[in-house]
């Protein structure tokens, strides 16, 4: 554990991708092979299951502290991570262990059969013998929240350059469902894959955005400059849903979300077309809800992706079907490196095929002749339910993770409301200690209302700014949450807008962000509940 | 009975109103007497100034041509017939607790302070008194210092390992007291300091005061790169990223701060490394501090006043929050704006703007 806690350490006090890759390839070199699939399994998200619940967990550890409960909660909101909060408030430790993280781990899996006594017992014995930074690492552990400001591709890069493997190859390698105790280092790093695992998805290709901030919006001009001959493009709508991947393997199905979140069992509609499919089938597609042959906004998604048992209700008020964009593997072959117009006319094949065409749905193809008029097309993205337009170079392979050159996203502006902000809260990670969640309001007659909820798209020097207004504008505290003077305007963008009967305002925004500061605004010009629920109407 | 307080909080700073003086004021007063010489404790403006003779040529540096009468720890002053003096705060260099006594009546304004002795620093002395007025810019429990031998290890450590890679080393603290604290505690087996120009103004402030410093090079447009980086550059926070310091690259920054302790706030300032070092007390050197003073009453000025006071009431004191405007120079984590940023470590001897700056001011004070 040591060592793993010094690689996180070690990660932290670098901002150079060179560095953490060497810092990473040191540890690999340092530890044994169980603690690298470990390690590799919680840098991929795939973390323990979590043995003892977080309440209990925080409970044990005020009671190691020593301090008032409220004081507890007082220096979790300074310090913005519950794991750091809680190694930092207990004793020094005086004795040390020298367990490895693969035993660590194991015997937090032991905890499984149990007695709530027999935990506490072993958890207050267990912080009694780690230091600071261990203590922080082995709570990121028992809590399930571990999260590193590492990507996967650095993790891999550190992989592929000790093995001499291809990245794509690793990447694919440790794609899907797979258990440290079992998957074995030497077996990731064998010349030939060998390992029969017919559930494994392929890494997905994601589009890069062709403005990167969505405040400066490229005109058609300009998307042609970069991207050359509109003939050698395929335009297709993108569509706001769940980016999955579905696979056919010796008669059984699987379907992955992009979290590579194994979500089979979430779509019972999908399955009769899956297993219609001949085996070694791999499609990438969207998946939707539908209603009528129309897809429907994603909040009716959301809904139904959040449920643990899926109600007969909810299969019939959101039935869902897939609209497929791609396919990556044919006849038990691997067919990523043909051709973008190659794999289209596979795919086509297939679906032409389907005894199902209203759920295994294709992607449309957009026919256009120019940027210019590709430009207009773009224009009606809204009334189509779509987020905007996905670029697709005919010639390309289907390649990993998210690359710049062959696939674009091309999305329309946010939808955008001028908002007063009234409460707010501290933010957590980089932003402990500083107000960074707001909430906004617009006005209902001469009232406040509040609508929404954002944190990001601040500028740091801002951030400090607004957080300097905050400190000494309160008028009311809640616990964590500050009702501030309202004074600060915002102009809030948003995806999409829908009614809503769990909030206040009746409304709710997708994907609410703060696109600027209005600092020209008085809070009298913010926009009022009435032109939001205006643009319900779409 | 409507006594009134000996001291008493107003807009302009802490108040004596039977002496008719005020303490760390920071709108111009006519009396003045001074914690220490930092920026949000120092203003200029005022007509005259007290404050420990170790202070007086930074003050004097600061603040240009100012009527300033210093005086030595436990030395007494009247004023209207209300007892001065002075007792070692251990903040940084001259820095002094103010007590106040009238009519067997003993008030103490802590200022800043920390109570380990930095080495540097005249060492924290508690004082006995009634009413204590106290900083609390740590009054978090998560906030906890290792001794500074530890801190230092680590500092010299990572420089020889700066060397050993080929990397230049800064690190960056702030003009008085951390980067004399950094300078009096560097392994100088392994180089030369070098300073960037606001510090080493200070620097020969402090000497010209009689203060005895180890050797530092001023860091000017004739130094050679490639000697400048077989030493240590000591900077200022406000030369973090400036060409100024990249011309030196590559090389690893270090920030010395106690709000290196929290994790977020490290990854905030995007340093290479992060070392706990502050010249302010920790959670329980505010605790001892306060209790050590046998007050009956503590009034917090700046720092987790709200959470802090609530502790305190809750193991016997009786605190109160206060509002002031102290607690710029230790760069907390919701940073002035960034006018005040500029104004602090400058050569202008411009203060007549707070430092926290005043676009935001004056709308409402609730903490």
């Amino acid at each position: 554990m040591k060592a793993f806690a010094q690689l996180f350490l070690s990660l932290d006090e670098t901002n150079k991708t060179n560095e953490k890759v060497k810092v990473l390839k040191e540890y690999f070199n340092a530890v044994p092979d169980t603690d690298k699939m470990h390690m590799l399994a919680l840098f991929t998200g795939r973390k323990p299951k979590r043995q003892i619940n977080s309440t209990l967990v925080r409970t044990w550890a005020i009671e190691a502290s020593t301090i008032p409960a409220w004081l507890f909660e007082e220096s979790y909101h300074v310090v913005g991570d519950l794991a750091e909060t809680m190694a930092l408030l207990m004793p020094q430790s005086d004795v040390s262990s020298s367990k490895t993280l693969t035993e660590w781990i194991a015997e937090i899996n032991n905890l499984n059969d149990k007695t709530e006594e027999q935990k506490k017992e072993w958890l207050l014995a267990s912080w009694a013998m780690l230091d600071n930074q261990e203590r922080f690492v082995f709570n990121k552990l028992l809590t399930g929240s571990f999260r590193v400001g590492v990507s996967q591709n650095l993790v891999i890069k550190a992989l592929a350059d000790i093995s001499g493997l291809e990245a794509a190859v690793l990447t694919h390698r440790i794609m899907g469902s797979w258990l440290p105790e079992t998957f074995q280092f030497a077996q990731l790093m064998e010349e030939q894959d060998a390992a029969e695992n017919i559930s494994r998805p392929y890494p997905f290709f994601l589009a890069y955005p062709i403005q990167e901030t969505s405040e400066k919006q490229k005109t058609p001009e300009e998307v042609g400059a970069t991207l050359g001959n509109a003939a050698d493009w395929q335009a297709e709508w993108k569509w706001d849903g769940i980016r999955a991947q579905m696979i056919k393997r010796n008669g059984e199905i699987f379907i992955w979300s992009r979290g590579e979140d194994l979500a089979t069992e979430k779509f019972p509609e999908l399955h009769p077309f899956l297993k219609a499919l001949p085996d070694g089938t791999v499609i990438d597609g969207e998946i939707l809800s539908f209603q009528n042959g129309l897809p429907m906004p994603f909040n009716v998604l959301q809904t139904r992706i959040g449920r643990k048992n899926l109600s007969k209700k909810i299969l019939e008020e959101s039935p869902v079907a897939v609209i497929a964009y791609d396919c990556l593997e044919y006849k038990g072959q691997d067919i990523r490196a043909k051709t973008q117009s190659e794999r289209r006319l596979i795919l086509e094949e297939l679906q032409a095929a389907t005894a199902y065409p209203e759920v295994f749905r294709i992607s449309a193809l957009i026919k256009f002749d120019t940027w210019d008029e590709l430009g207009q097309i773009r224009e009606q993205s809204r009334a189509m339910i779509a987020e905007g337009i996905m670029l697709k170079r005919k010639s390309a392979a289907y390649q990993v993770g998210r690359k710049r050159g062959d696939w674009w996203k091309w999305k329309i502006d946010p939808l955008s409301v001028d908002a007063v902000m009234i409460y707010a809260q501290k933010g957590h990670g980089r932003r402990a200690d500083l107000y960074t969640d707001y909430t906004f309001a617009v006005w209902d007659g001469d009232k406040l209302v509040p609508f929404a909820k954002a944190y990001s798209g601040l500028t740091d020097a801002e951030i400090n700014k607004v957080d300097y207004f905050i400190k000494r504008n309160t008028i009311e505290k809640f616990g964590p949450v500050r009702t501030v003077k309202p004074e600060l305007v915002f102009e809030i963008g948003f995806e999409g807008i829908n009614k809503s009967t769990r909030h206040k305002s009746g409304i709710a925004l997708r994907f609410p962000r703060i696109l600027r500061w209005r600092q020209d605004k008085p809070k009298e010009e913010a926009d009022t509940l009435e032109s939001l629920k205006a643009l319900l109407g779409e | 009975m409507a006594k009134k307080p000996l001291l008493e909080f107003t807009d302009r700073g802490i108040y004596c109103a039977q002496g008719k003086f005020y303490i760390d004021p920071w709108k111009p007063v006519d009396d003045a007497v001074i914690t220490h010489a930092h920026a949000d404790h120092a203003y200029v403006g005022h007509k005259h100034y007290l404050a420990h003779y170790l202070s007086k040529e930074v003050l004097l540096y600061r603040l240009g041509e100012i009527q300033l009468q210093t005086v030595a720890y436990g030395e007494t002053v009247m004023k209207n017939g209300v007892a001065i003096s002075l007792y070692p705060a251990g903040h940084v260099i001259g820095s002094a607790q103010i007590r106040v006594e009238y009519k067997g009546e003993v008030w103490v304004v802590s200022g800043d302070y920390k109570v380990e002795d930095d080495g540097i620093s005249t060492p924290f002395e508690p004082v006995q008194c009634h009413h204590f007025i106290s900083e609390c810019t740590f009054g978090m429990p998560v906030y906890t210092w290792k001794p500074q031998v530890q801190i230092f290890e680590d500092i010299n450590n990572w420089w020889r390992s700066n060397l050993h890679n080929g990397l230049a080393t800064v690190l960056v603290g702030y003009s008085l007291g951390k980067a004399q604290r950094i300078l009096q505690n560097l392994d100088l087996f392994n180089g030369k300091v070098y300073t960037h120009g606001v510090i080493e103004n200070t620097n020969e402030a402090l000497r010209r005061n009689g203060v005895i410093l180890n050797p530092t090079e001023r860091i000017t447009q004739d130094s050679v790169k490639e000697e400048v980086r077989k030493g240590i550059i000591i900077a200022p926070p406000s030369s973090v990223g400036t060409p100024w310091m990249r011309k030196f690259g590559p090389y690893s920054f270090g920030y010395c701060s106690g709000w290196m302790a929290i994790r977020g706030a490290k990854r905030r300032r995007a340093a290479d490394r992060g070392f706990i070092l502050s010249d302010h007390a920790d959670w329980d050197g505010l605790v001892s501090a306060i209790d050590a003073t046998g007050c009956e009453s503590v009034y917090l000025t700046h720092g987790y006043t709200a959470t802090f006071a609530r502790y305190l009431n809750g193991i016997g004191f009786d605190a109160h929050e206060v509002h002031t405007l102290y607690g710029g120079e230790e760069e907390a984590p919701s940073q002035p704006p960034p006018e005040g940023e500029e104004l602090k470590e400058t050569e202008e001897k411009i203060f007549e703007v707070s430092p926290t700056g005043g676009d935001l001011e004056g709308a409402g004070t609730t903490s």
